[in-house]
């Protein structure tokens, strides 16, 4: 508990823990992020970290980060520059600091600046000693020589007790914003239940950390803080990675179906949580399938929606190039699936731990022939379940695939999140036929063009259907010129028609008409939506839209962009949506784009809109 | 394996649909075709629980033909696509029909992986030793030295052999027939259909547009006694006109040999009992060709395994019942909650 120390109150603080791939910085990231929560502050994180699972100790790119953003107020990105640096190695120092604010606090765990550290780093002098960081407030503890001290009746030996930095760490920084440490130790206890030395040690690493606050009078010396509870909408609270909440959109709407679920999946970077978590939910009922490669992964989800159930499958940009012949499948065969993209950064490997919005192209259109179908995005980790159940409800009512695209940032990272009362979410059964009479396999309903779900082990069914052309009337297979102009067309018109099911597209911030339009999707929102809200405050005549519905688009959107002098759409890729928009609308459309791997920043898209409006 | 009981036994021809077939007259496909309505009538099968899935390829035509259900899907695929369809309901009744092309080359690893995994469904290879619908290209099981429009100077590579194939990948019940075997096809797809888990028969089916008589040298009537073998569990290893001719285990080469009862000192107890639970008897059963040796065929190999999709299901019907509500609210409130107060 907070202890009587005078506390400096922030309304909002970035805090960047950096180390080691192998320092667990994600961990104690986590561990931050959930006290934080329990504390009332609403927040956003943000994990960056390489694609190697342990790089060489000490190297500059094998420095794995973990930011957060928390405060009184509501926070919509996990933050521009970080107020606060942990940095637990020279290397991290080294590839951190430049994006720490100028005047922001550096936490440096100086036992861990050896020569030979530095020299890993690439440091031809000791930044600590050459007043490298005379634009900072600093904070040098030996931390490692801390911790061994705090540690040396646990019998852990001299590299395991080192391990145990990090807690001392989050120790340091829990009592720096009087932070709540028991959650913390009863998680320790939990997870090292089987080694209760380790539980010990870490725990009173973590307390040496906090009492270190104190006997160090780091308060007089301006480091403790306080943050106020958020003002939240009443409700219970959790957090959410995008990767659970997606996980469980997915469970949820198959639930509202009154479907079993089949989720297929090969593991791939930024995707596989998605695979792990459903995989643990087998006492719900749900079926997952880890195939042999992401075309089997698909072709195993199509024949498990075939049969009748829902079948989902979840990959990443390359992953959904390989599955792009069996979407050709599934949109000929018309039949209900979901394919989750969490897009990363391409093309190729590219660089699979980092973030980008680059398959919106091969979403809609990635596909031989004319395949059109469903498109929706998340916008952020929590959004994710929304998009999940829409995408589901789509899928069974429209009879067809549609893909989900999340990405890197929005998979790792957290927020908290109201939970929903799952029964008071609206149902949508499906009714697979069953009706013997006047059933064939491609007649359509008149308002959806769907065509019937008819399902193996039905008497009286019996049908056959697959990749060729089918007729209109019979679904027979069907070579006639005059057929294949109308089923293209009736595929279309079906997809089309999803415009008139999804509501209006609405302006989230600002007028519905003015200067300027920012017109985002997906994990943009964030930054989007605050540089938009700071300038709106300094009075600027500018608007935020943010679209879910890629395809099709909402039926709206043109008219609405049409009553803006400009628009700008902000996107982490060289422009696709703000090519779609030009062709959909013969709009002038101008890109925002951004291609590092990393998010947007909000300064970044403040300067676009002053740029655009004079200001 | 799938206990179907039927009012009404169904009649071959019930198991027809209505759709003109359109292979190439004189097509072996068509006497497969034959076999295949006989052994649904026979094994007793329901049209509504019957599912034919097929690939890309003259044999993946198959399912139009059965007025059960079925899905002629993409290339390669039908073992994956089958794999989900289990997943959704284990209690379908699955065969996939592929060619040499679609299962061993497009489609070789989902092969491999659906034998290993065990997935419970009658996988039929048409092997022509040619792609047809493509015209004439040389397939992955042609032999080296074969001639087609994209091997104009014959073929250099080595083929796969589908049964080796099948056995190494760990299938558990390999077996072999020829296409105009009317009565010996019946009845290895029964024993395929009883067997639970991935039965992979391969089926030698003559093309006879782009690959006539390649099997010739086994199959034709003249020949066929003293180059086919067929195997059955339990009975001597013998073939030949007169069943004199029988196989050996060679022990210094660890091979198997062609020899005659009654020469050389060979006595009918020299010859080898067959026992489709041994795989590596199996395996060199598999690799047997003539002239030296006869084309075996029937059950080779037969030593069930629990399925895939049945122990899938054990365990999710374990961890349901330790959850019997499966309360989803209660899935979004574990771990960390709090509550903020209006």
């Amino acid at each position: 508990m907070p202890s009587l120390v005078p506390r400096e109150e922030l309304e909002a603080v970035v805090v960047r823990f950096a180390g080691d791939s192998g320092d667990g910085m994600q961990l104690i990231g986590g561990r931050f992020a959930q006290v934080t929560a329990l504390a009332g502050n609403d927040l956003a994180t943000f994990s960056d970290f390489p694609a190697e699972i342990r790089a060489p100790a000490g190297t500059t790119f094998g420095v794995s980060a973990y930011q957060i953003n928390f405060g009184s107020r509501v926070i919509k990105t996990s933050g521009d520059a970080p107020d606060v640096l942990v940095a637990m190695n020279p290397a991290a120092l080294r590839v951190e600091l430049e994006g720490l604010r100028d005047g922001g606090l550096v936490i440096v765990d100086s036992g861990a600046f050896t020569e030979r550290s530095l020299h890993k780093a690439g440091y031809e002098s000791n930044p600590l000693a050459d007043g490298g960081l005379a634009k900072y407030r600093t904070l040098e503890i030996d931390v490692s020589k801390l911790t061994l001290e705090a540690v040396k009746d646990s019998g852990l030996s001299r590299k395991e007790a080192l391990r145990c930095r990090n807690m001392w760490t989050l120790g340091l920084v829990s009592w720096m914003y009087g932070r709540d440490r028991q959650p913390t130790i009863d998680w320790l206890h939990e997870k090292f239940a089987a080694r209760p030395e380790l539980a010990a040690a870490n725990v009173a690493a973590l307390d040496a950390g906090h009492a270190f606050g104190e006997t160090a009078e780091l308060a007089e010396a301006g480091h403790a803080y306080t943050v106020e509870p958020a003002h939240l909408t009443p409700g219970l609270y959790r957090t959410v990675t995008g990767g659970e909440a997606l996980a469980w959109g997915l469970v949820i709407g198959a639930h509202l179906a009154g479907l079993k679920l089949v989720f297929s999946s090969y593991p791939i970077t930024p995707a596989s949580q998605v695979l792990h978590t459903l995989a643990n939910l087998r006492q719900y009922g749900v079926v997952t399938f880890q195939a042999e490669d992401e075309i089997a992964a698909i072709c195993a989800s199509i024949g498990a929606s075939y049969a009748g159930s829902l079948g989902v499958t979840s990959t990443s940009g390359p992953g959904l190039a390989l599955k792009a012949e069996a979407l050709g499948l599934a949109v000929s065969a018309e039949l209900p699936l979901v394919v989750v993209d969490s897009q990363r950064a391409g093309p190729s490997t590219g660089m699979p731990t980092k973030t980008e919005q680059s398959d919106l192209h091969q979403a809609v259109f990635g596909r031989s022939s004319d395949s059109p179908l469903v498109v929706v995005s998340a916008r952020s980790p929590s959004d994710c379940f929304e998009t999940a159940i829409e995408a589901v409800r789509i899928a069974i009512k429209y009879m067809t695939p549609v893909i989900v695209l999340s990405d890197t940032y929005i998979a790792n990272a957290a927020e908290p999140w109201m939970i929903p009362d799952v029964d008071g979410l609206p149902r949508f059964p499906v009714k697979h036929r069953t009706e013997p009479a006047g059933f064939h396999p491609y007649l359509r309903d008149a308002a959806t063009l769907a065509r019937p779900w008819a399902v193996p082990g039905t008497p009286g069914l019996e049908h056959r259907i697959g990749g060729l052309e089918k007729d209109f009337a019979s679904g027979d297979i069907s070579y006639d010129p005059a057929n294949h102009q109308r089923m293209t067309e009736a595929r279309a018109a079906k997809i089309a028609g999803v415009a008139d099911d999804i509501p209006p597209q609405g302006v989230e911030d600002g007028q519905q008409h003015g200067r300027l339009a920012v017109v985002g999707w997906g994990s943009t929102y964030g930054p989007i939506s605050r540089a938009v809200g700071n300038l709106r405050d300094e009075g600027l005549d500018v608007s935020h839209i943010h679209i879910r519905h890629i395809w099709p688009l909402p039926k709206n959107l043109g008219d609405l962009l049409g009553c803006f002098e400009h628009v700008l759409v902000p996107e982490m890729n060289t422009g696709q949506l703000t090519t779609l928009l030009r062709s959909a609308y013969l709009a002038p459309v101008e890109g925002l784009n951004k291609v590092s791997g990393q998010p947007f920043r909000i300064a970044e898209i403040e300067a676009a809109i002053r740029t655009r409006l004079g200001a | 394996m799938h206990s179907v009981m039927p009012v009404e036994k169904l009649a071959p021809q019930d198991f027809a649909s209505d759709q003109e077939v359109r292979w190439c007259p004189g097509c072996g496909d068509y006497a497969i075709l034959k076999a295949l309505l006989r052994t649904l009538a026979e094994i007793g099968a329901t049209k509504e629980k019957t599912v034919f899935i097929s690939g890309i390829g003259c044999a993946s035509r198959f399912p139009y033909y059965i007025s059960s259900y079925g899905f002629h899907t993409i290339h390669g695929r039908a073992p994956a696509i089958a794999t989900g369809v289990k997943l959704a309901n284990p209690d379908l009744d699955v065969w996939v029909v592929v060619g040499d092309g679609d299962g061993l080359s497009i489609g070789g690893n989902h092969m491999l992986h659906v034998l290993r995994r065990n997935v419970d469904m009658q996988i039929l290879l048409f092997n022509n030793e040619v792609y047809g619908l493509t015209k004439g290209q040389y397939s992955p099981t042609s032999r080296m030295g074969t001639r087609s429009p994209s091997t104009p100077q014959g073929s250099v590579e080595n083929p796969v052999s589908a049964a080796a194939f099948a056995l190494g990948s760990g299938g558990r019940f390999v077996a072999r027939s020829v296409d105009t075997l009317r009565d010996h096809l019946p009845e290895v797809l029964k024993r395929a259909h009883a067997h639970r888990g991935a039965s992979f028969v391969e089926i030698f089916q003559n093309c006879l547009v782009y690959n006539d008589g390649v099997f010739a040298d086994f199959t034709a009537k003249e020949v066929a006694a003293d180059a086919q073998i067929h195997v059955a569990h339990g009975r001597p290893l013998v073939f030949g006109a007169d069943r004199g001719r029988g196989l050996r285990l060679n022990p210094g080469a660890i091979e198997l040999e062609a020899v005659t009862i009654g020469e050389d000192g060979v006595r009918e107890a020299d010859v080898l009992v067959h026992d489709e639970t041994n795989r590596t008897l199996a395996t060199m059963l598999a690799a047997m060709e003539p002239p030296h040796l006869p084309v075996a065929l029937g059950v080779l190999y037969c030593d069930p395994a629990p399925s895939y999709e049945r122990s899938v299901m054990a365990q999710i019907d374990e961890a349901t019942s330790r959850l019997p509500n499966g309360d989803l609210n209660a899935l979004l409130r574990q771990g960390h909650t709090w509550r903020v107060e209006a």
